[in-house]
């Protein structure tokens, strides 16, 4: 900040101006938006796991009442430059292309592909009509477990691949042999680690128009990257970049699996091109449990090996990861959870080797925390059985392999998935962690614990660290635009599900400016308003579309300084700007609001603008990180269990967090809250099921268990603010941190609780009959 | 369409309607798609997430889980009913000042069972309040704004209307 800037909004626990419609149920969520003669679709999905699709007989659903069109593959392909929806993220190790489809073809590779689009006037007679779709298909052995996936002579989940094997690829450095070799412990564990699925309360939805005077086709969709949804769409469809816009209107909740791409993506707009009428489709629940990706299964079989005062000397194993039938999102997944296992610890050796199987299930995307919780529940887990193991504390290990603030920037021997070495830039680890344990109360917790023993109450002690990179490149954008109305208006190619996307940026743009957020229109997640973007991912919205609005904002500063010193007849440092309006200071009389100075840049013909100055007061800019910044903190969680049932209390869950300056406390704790919360629901209770063939079991609720308010405890935060070097506004990114530790915490509070009975758990979710099972075996 | 339509009257947020409706419309769906009042969102179509959580006589009901000719002679109270001259509900603007509410898909149907709660009861206890919450998915909040909202009304400091 330059001190002629305002920055009293930044850092405030400003209001959020998304409130005052969603509060009053105007929210327009892609369900609640009508166009004129406006349709309704209908996907039909395959009902097995794999199988040949032979033939589709539409013939009854056609004549159903209502029906407007029934669609297959062969229907659109004429429609559409290639069947395949274009691969997002490829990666050198991916063996097999395997995008999704539009709709399927000749082959259905998972339950719950769409195979037909069947559109209707209502949605009543679209469902009734998709249920007339006649499917002959020849069912094929399901590819389910990614282990017997990847066994010689296996059946394979896709005809045209030779194999199951997507992909396969080592993250390694160091001398991993001779730390083992050397190293006087060796412990090694199985972990299968289930993550669910985003479960966003408002699924996915699409709704698309083509507008015949001018051509453009408009596609609202509850989408986390609209720019990227128009890029696909664009390449299908084979439309120029300006005849399709795509807006994602007020989104309910995004979690991850709305940065994909989907078929429902591209089909829904071709059908309303095809039949000249707008197409809205909106997902049920129950295809959101079939066909929204969703995180699965991981099975890391690993090695720690340490010295006798518990440092780490290296790690090593095998991570198999349930990969699913196709690539939507590349192989992310898998490699975060790899690169992040580091977290804050001197590792001075690692080496896994990654295996991801093609399965006959919906693809594996990243959902919060993006493969970090698994990767960090493994290395904490393995420094809790070394610290056990040895009869250290839990706490201690830790301290004596936590990076020191010494050695910050600290480049970890890794590079990220661009190839850039992953550097950790700033933070103090050991610092965040005494935090945590001092307000915790980590000291008594022994004679805590010994007295609810002595009461007959179990309860356990668990805590964990991270780190988590944020504000991904390559940019976002941001534009500021003022006109003679004086309303500032702001633009971004960053998208809003719930976050306070707009609050936080209309902060960052009022204190330049000098005025009231609530003031100032930000427009996101709309293709029209600025031409490019990326959008929500990697929990990098705050910062980086943060600072592309304070550079844009700082333009639009210097610009309405010079203009205004030509025409107040004053140098431009006698000027000041204050509450919206530029004045000459100490003489507040003189003062030209900015829609004045606007109107003077708009031009008159035949007049010059002021000399030195282009037109209009605008700017825009695309801001581009120069490398990842790397959040951190610790997690505390105090739990009860109760042998008898396997039931397990929360009973106390502390944060203390670090993502460098805190742009609104508010908002920031609230990404903290939703992500512990996603993080107990991780460790406790979320669990995607299948039956034998392959068909999704868990396709409602409660059969898929998310955390509610009455299992809760009061979760409480604590801030650190390291600024990062790397950003202008020194924030870092906050979206996913709390669901990263919070299942390795947990679980090592549950089995701290049961001790001395020696249990390990090495499967998540923590169910109560799994709790049981362990104590049985005990 | 030839679907066999049934009269009902029902008063919505106060204003009395009488419609046909097909016997397999949800309530929902005829308050959102016949009466044009979104705010009632849909998130499981199974009684199970909340959202689409409506006063029926100023009891809480699931508005996808009951039919439209079921409501035939009740009043229904929906999200845009709790306003009163411009001014938020108490509980609206609670939920704004502790941070209740983020992506408000959810939040209509939080806000009316705890306007239920809290006129049944006008100081409930946090426990009571996350078992009423015990019915509502909410992924954003971790419901803890949500709580710290109706804590902060509780005791009689502002349930009226």
């Amino acid at each position: 900040m330059t001190a002629a800037e305002a920055p009293a909004w930044l850092g405030r626990r400003v209001p959020r101006i998304e409130d005052a419609a969603l509060l009053r149920g105007r929210g327009q969520f892609v369900g609640d938006i009508v166009r004129p003669g406006m349709l309704h679709a209908r996907f039909v999905r395959s009902p097995v796991a794999h199988g040949r699709l032979h033939s589709l007989d539409a013939v009854a659903a056609r004549r159903a009442p209502g029906v407007r069109g029934v669609f297959t593959a062969e229907e659109l392909r004429p429609h559409l430059t290639s069947l395949d929806l274009a691969v997002a993220m490829p990666a050198g190790a991916i063996r097999h292309v395997v995008n999704p489809r539009v709709l399927a073809a000749d082959e259905v590779c998972y339950a719950g592909e769409a195979v037909a689009l069947v559109v209707a006037d209502t949605p009543h007679e679209a469902e009734d009509a998709a249920a007339l779709v006649q499917l002959d298909i020849e069912a094929l052995p399901p590819v389910l477990d990614p282990g017997a996936a990847l066994e010689p002579g296996a059946p394979r989940a896709r005809l045209g691949c030779a194999d199951n094997l997507l992909a396969r690829f080592t993250v390694a450095y160091g001398e991993v042999a001779p730390a083992f070799e050397a190293a006087p412990h060796v412990f090694r564990d199985r972990f299968r680690l289930h993550k669910g699925g985003g479960h966003s309360v408002e699924t996915r939805g699409v709704l698309a128009e083509h507008d015949r005077v001018d051509d453009m086709l408009t596609v609202w969709s509850s989408a986390q990257m609209p720019h990227r949804n128009k890029g696909v769409i664009c390449a299908a469809l084979g439309r120029a970049e300006d005849r399709v816009r795509v807006v994602a209107p007020d989104v309910g909740g995004g979690f991850g699996p709305k940065f994909v791409c989907y078929p429902e993506d591209v089909a829904v707009p071709l059908a309303a091109l095809l039949l000249g009428r707008p197409v809205r489709w909106i997902e049920d629940r129950r295809e959101n449990f079939a066909a929204t990706t969703a995180e699965r299964d991981q099975l890391w079989d690993v090695e720690v090996a340490a010295d006798a005062q518990g440092r780490l000397f290296g790690l090593r194993g095998r991570l198999l990861h349930d990969h699913g039938a196709d690539t939507p999102y590349g192989i992310a997944l898998p490699q975060n959870s790899a690169t992040n296992l580091l977290g804050p610890y001197v590792l001075p050796a690692y080496r896994l080797e990654i295996s991801v199987a093609l399965t006959n299930k919906v693809a594996a995307t990243p959902t919060r925390g993006a493969g970090r919780p698994q990767g960090t529940f493994v290395m904490e887990r393995m420094l809790d059985r070394i610290a056990d193991e040895l009869g250290l504390g839990r706490d201690e290990v830790r301290r004596r392999n936590l990076i020191p603030p010494s050695a910050m920037p600290y480049r970890t021997p890794l590079t990220t998935r661009d190839g850039a070495a992953m550097i950790y830039d700033s933070g103090d680890y050991p610092a965040c962690m005494a935090d945590a344990l001092r307000l915790a109360g980590y000291e008594d917790f022994r004679a805590r614990q010994r007295d609810a023993r002595e009461a007959g109450r179990h309860i356990g002690i668990g805590l964990s660290n991270y780190v988590e990179g944020t504000s991904r490149g390559p940019f976002e954008t941001a534009a500021i635009s003022i006109g003679p109305s004086g309303q500032v208006v702001l633009s971004t190619g960053a998208s809003a599900q719930g976050q306070g996307t707009a609050t936080v940026l209309a902060q960052v743009c009022a204190g330049v400016l000098d005025m009231d957020p609530a003031r100032i229109t930000v427009r996101t997640g709309d293709t029209a308003a600025i031409a490019q973007g990326l959008g929500a991912f990697a929990s990098r919205q705050g910062p980086v579309a943060g600072a592309a609005v304070l550079q844009a904002a700082r333009l639009v500063r210097e610009k309405a300084l010079l203009a205004a010193s030509h025409l107040l007849e004053a140098a431009p440092e006698d000027l000041e700007l204050v509450n919206g309006a530029v004045r000459i200071r100490g003489i507040p009389a003189d003062r030209l609001s900015l829609g004045q100075v606007a109107q003077v840049l708009q031009g008159m013909p035949g007049f010059p603008l002021p000399p030195g100055l282009s037109p209009g007061l605008s700017s825009s800019v695309a801001w581009q990180p120069e490398a990842l910044s790397y959040a951190n903190g610790t997690h505390v969680a105090e739990v009860m269990v109760d042998p008898e049932t396997g039931g397990i209390t929360l009973l106390r869950y502390l944060v203390v967090h670090d993502s460098g300056r805190l742009l609104n406390p508010s908002l920031a704790e609230g990404q903290i809250l939703g992500g512990v919360v996603h993080g107990i629901g991780h460790a406790l209770l979320e669990e995607t099921l299948f039956d034998a063939q392959g068909v999704p079991a868990t396709l409602g609720y409660p059969a898929y268990r998310l955390p509610s308010a009455p299992i809760l405890p009061r979760i409480e935060i604590h801030h650190r603010e390291t600024p990062t070097p790397l950003n202008p506004l020194g924030a870092k990114g906050v979206g996913e941190g709390g669901t990263i530790p919070a299942a390795a915490a947990i679980v090592a509070a549950v089995e701290d609780a049961l001790r001395p009975a020696r249990i390990r758990i090495t499967q998540l979710p923590v169910t109560p009959r799994r709790l049981r099972a362990l104590l049985a075996a005990a | 369409m030839s679907e066999e339509r049934f009269p009902i009257s029902v008063t919505v947020n106060g204003e009395p309607h009488r419609l046909d409706v097909p016997a397999r419309l949800s309530l929902a769906d005829l308050l959102r798609e016949g009466l044009r009042l979104t705010g009632t969102h849909l998130g499981c179509e199974h009684g199970a997430c909340g959202a689409c959580t409506v006063l029926v006589d100023g009891a809480s009901a699931r508005a996808c889980l009951m039919l439209a000719v079921q409501a035939d002679g009740r009043s229904i109270t929906t999200v845009e009913g709790l306003e009163r001259a411009g001014r938020l509900h108490p509980l609206q603007q609670a939920l704004a000042d502790h941070h209740g509410l983020q992506c408000g898909f959810c939040t209509p149907g939080v806000l009316m069972t705890l306007v239920e709660l809290l006129d049944a009861s006008p100081s409930p206890s946090e426990a009571e309040i996350r078992m009423a919450l015990a019915g509502h998915h909410c992924r954003c909040t971790g419901y803890q704004g949500m709580v710290e909202a109706a804590l902060s009304l509780s005791g009689g400091a502002g349930t009226d209307r």
